[in-house]
């Protein structure tokens, strides 16, 4: 395989993990409001993710890295030209991140009270921009011969782009309801999973929307055909799945069936794109792809080997902190410190 | 203002801003790692109180480290994309190495650190702490071997208008590394240790945690001999290496206009004239240049107006020359606040080792307020490493002002540089406010793996 695809398919699989491990961290901070109803409850799914979130964000900073290092005028015309979107998400993530560590510090109503609301919206803000981007991705911006892009924030925020961004809000939102049926001890469980059926029917609603905008709205038809083969499809049955599993209380299932959902859908968008990375509308040949963006040979064999070696090092120990704390949390007080 | 300049602004406030940050977390991570280890080892639980103190302040202040990293890796790409195209092919590589073999290292220990502590046996939560030390001190050696790149060019060549990696050893082994990761590592170690000195100062003064703090300020002092000793010695060798890598920096540095041979004088004070490229007023110690950069009283050091000429020819009509006034009197700070450090050290020590640390309450007065001389010698040694490259961002390559954004308008990076203002400005105030709580309070005794003060309310 040529190292240019090996690369494209590292960056789907950096993303896929990203979306599917901060997805549910993500849906938690969304739900802070709804399912936490005393700071008992807040603290409780606070402390579901605690441990997590931060090693989960680092998959984002990989694929920024991995996209800089395999494909850097990629990187230099995505990051330039989605300049204020990213300010929002970074500014989002600033919050958030800071608001986990401080909140917990100081007892009182409005100190808490400031950060669980730095904890929502930086949840928030990028499962809604997430989805946005990806959107324009395989929808098209305006990017000329040289590769560059002039941005508009508001052509960003196209109705196909923010219907986009409604089916990660609502696939991040289950996804955490699900993960909090599963690690959250009763009653906030069973909350939890009531909640995951209440948000299931409009995801699904949006999703179904999203599909019939996107035969319209990019060359998805010509791209992939009337039958759009077997990840596509298994994506939405699989987020169908999820909703059975939901309703007869198989949490663990629905939580695989709902990171399967994830990766399928990333799957699908990059698919879709390939061999591009991001479809310009003024000219298909403008785009940016895979071979007029990439690094030299010699950088992609270097960091082949890295990726190789360090990858798989790095699954297995982030796989052993979930082992790790894999118990349930509970009321108890040695559930809530911080 | 321009999208040139306003980038530059926003790029010096957040790298100066999230620099506050990285040599506290660099240094506290290696000495709550080592204080844990003596608890594992000793089973003296006054060393498990230390951890839990002293790592909760690390744990304010790594956060709004990591938070304010991200910006870093995002915004070459978001205000610097023709820097981006034309050294992405080999700067992109060790910030993705940085990502995969640092940040996730430290970013999923410290999470296993902070909720592990019933979950892991005692030597096993040791190592997740080394584990999140040795993440981030890694995480300095890829970045700096990324602005190695930027300093001093290796293992390139250029194809189409663009750097191409063609040696990553050279990359990775360039000799600016060398001289400078040591320094950033120690300074890291020295900020630590006025950290910890200045708390434990001030709660000696109030004779609180007297057995506690002691062995704090001892820690202290000896971690803090041990990176001032450091970072002076590898500052010392990496300003020779300047004179050969960068003659400009180090002539800007040292407000030398012309060339000065066979020996060169080092100017003590100057009254600058930079427009007139000369010296109102200045007071010059003969052949001390010399001997600091050769370590011999003779030996050629070149000036601005020379090496003006030379660059010229070379790189074609410009101003090659740094914002003098700013790095001659930046470096001027960053070495006189390193010798003060070096000073209030050797007193602290001396006091310590003849049992006088008690009675020496000067000392002790003094201390919580060079707890903010690491910071400013920190500060100081980057804006002048980066402000006296300039008009270069990659030396000899690129310029700064061909590397912005093209696409991108100068309105909108007042948006981002204005919200960013914004928002650090009151993160700013949060952390502070936490941090001097946290470090009065003192340490808090425990119940049930969660300290008393931080026991939850229940509903």
């Amino acid at each position: 395989m040529e190292l240019q695809t090996l690369w494209f398919i590292l960056i789907a699989v950096l993303f896929s993990g990203y979306f599917v491990l901060e997805g549910f961290d993500m849906g938690v901070g969304i739900l802070l409001p709804f399912l936490g109803k005393d700071d008992t409850r807040r603290r409780m799914m606070i402390n579901t993710i605690g441990p997590h979130w931060d090693g989960n964000e680092v998959w984002l900073l990989t694929a920024g890295g991995a996209s800089f290092a395999a494909f850097p005028l990629y990187y230099a015309t995505l990051f330039s030209g989605f300049y204020l979107p990213l300010f929002l998400m970074l500014v989002a993530l600033i919050a958030r991140g800071v608001a986990f560590e401080f909140r917990g510090k100081i007892q009182g109503m409005k100190w808490t009270n400031i950060w669980d609301w730095c904890i929502f919206l930086g949840s928030f803000i990028p499962a809604l921009l997430w989805g946005v981007a990806f959107s324009n991705f395989v929808r098209g911006v305006p990017i000329d011969a040289t590769m560059h892009y002039y941005s508009n924030f508001f052509e960003l925020l196209n109705p196909f782009a923010l219907v986009g961004g409604l089916v990660s809000v609502g696939g991040f939102t289950l996804f955490g309801a699900i993960f909090l049926s599963l690690k959250a001890g009763a009653p906030l469980s069973d909350e939890a999973r009531s909640m995951a059926w209440k948000v299931w029917i409009p995801t699904v609603v949006v999703l179904v929307l999203y599909l019939i905008l996107s035969y319209s709205q990019t060359d998805i038809l010509s791209k992939m055909g009337v039958n759009p083969g077997v990840v596509p499809i298994g994506s939405v049955l699989t987020l169908l799945l999820t909703g059975w599993l939901v309703r007869t209380k198989r949490d663990g299932w629905a939580f695989i069936t709902m990171a399967l959902t994830i990766v399928l859908s990333v799957a699908t968008i990059y698919l879709h794109l390939y061999p591009r990375l991001m479809v310009s509308s003024l000219n298909p040949d403008w785009s940016v792809t895979i071979q007029n963006s990439s690094s030299s040979p010699y950088t992609l064999q270097v960091m082949t080997i890295v990726a190789l070696i360090f990858v798989p090092i790095v699954l297995v120990y982030q796989g052993w902190t979930y082992w790790i704390f894999r118990k349930r949390i509970t009321q108890k007080p040695e559930d809530l410190h911080y | 203002m321009d999208t040139l300049s306003l980038s530059q602004w926003q790029f010096a406030i957040t790298t100066v801003y999230h620099f506050f940050f990285v040599p506290l977390t660099l240094g506290l991570s290696i000495v709550v790692a080592i204080m844990e280890t003596v608890y594992v080892r000793t089973g003296n639980e006054v060393y498990k109180r230390m951890v839990k103190f002293w790592g909760k302040l690390f744990l304010i202040n790594f956060a709004m480290g990591v938070v304010t990293g991200i910006v870093q890796e995002f915004q070459f790409g978001m205000n610097w994309s023709e820097y981006s195209r034309y050294v992405g092919d080999i700067f992109g590589a060790p910030l993705a190495v940085e990502a995969l073999l640092a940040f996730f290292l430290e970013s999923t220990f410290l999470g296993v650190w902070i909720f592990g502590w019933d979950k892991l046996s005692r030597r096993m939560h040791a190592v997740t702490i080394w584990l999140v030390a040795i993440g981030s001190n890694l995480s300095a050696l890829w970045i700096l071997i990324a602005n190695s790149f930027m300093q001093e060019p290796q293992g390139y060549q250029i194809v189409g208008g663009r750097a191409l990696m063609t040696d990553f050893s050279a990359v990775v082994f360039n000799p600016n590394v060398w001289v400078q990761f040591p320094h950033v590592l120690a300074s890291g170690l020295t900020t630590a240790a006025f950290f910890i000195l200045g708390i434990s100062a001030y709660q000696l003064l109030r004779k609180k945690e007297q057995d506690f703090f002691h062995r704090s300020i001892n820690l202290g002092a000896i971690i803090g001999a041990v990176g001032i000793i450091l970072v002076i010695l590898e500052g010392h060798s990496q300003a020779q290496h300047i004179v050969e890598s960068q003659p400009m920096k180090m002539a800007g540095i040292e407000a030398l206009w012309n060339t000065e041979g066979p020996s060169a004088s080092f100017s003590l004070f100057s009254v600058l004239d930079v427009p007139n490229k000369k010296d109102i007023l200045q007071i010059r110690i003969p052949g001390v240049l010399s001997l600091l950069a050769y370590n011999s009283l003779t030996g050629e050091v070149k000036g601005m107006n020379q090496l003006q000429a030379e660059y010229v020819q070379k790189y074609g009509p410009g101003d090659y020359t740094p914002p003098v006034f700013f790095n001659y009197w930046s470096f001027r700070i960053m070495v006189g606040v390193g010798m003060l450090m070096l000073l209030l050290l050797a007193l602290l020590i001396y006091n310590a080792m003849r049992n006088h640390l008690e009675k020496a309450t000067l000392l002790l007065k003094i201390l919580p307020f060079a707890l903010f001389l690491p910071y400013i010698a920190n500060t100081t040694g980057w804006l002048l490493t980066e402000m006296g490259r300039q008009p270069w961002v990659v030396f000899g390559l690129l310029k700064t002002k061909d590397a912005v954004s093209p696409t991108v308008s100068a309105g909108v990076v007042l948006v981002s540089l204005i919200g960013f203002a914004l928002v650090y400005g009151a993160l700013m105030v949060a952390d502070v406010y936490l941090l001097q709580k946290f470090a009065k309070l003192g340490p808090v005794d425990e119940i049930a793996g969660q300290s008393a003060a931080e026991q939850p309310l229940h509903a």
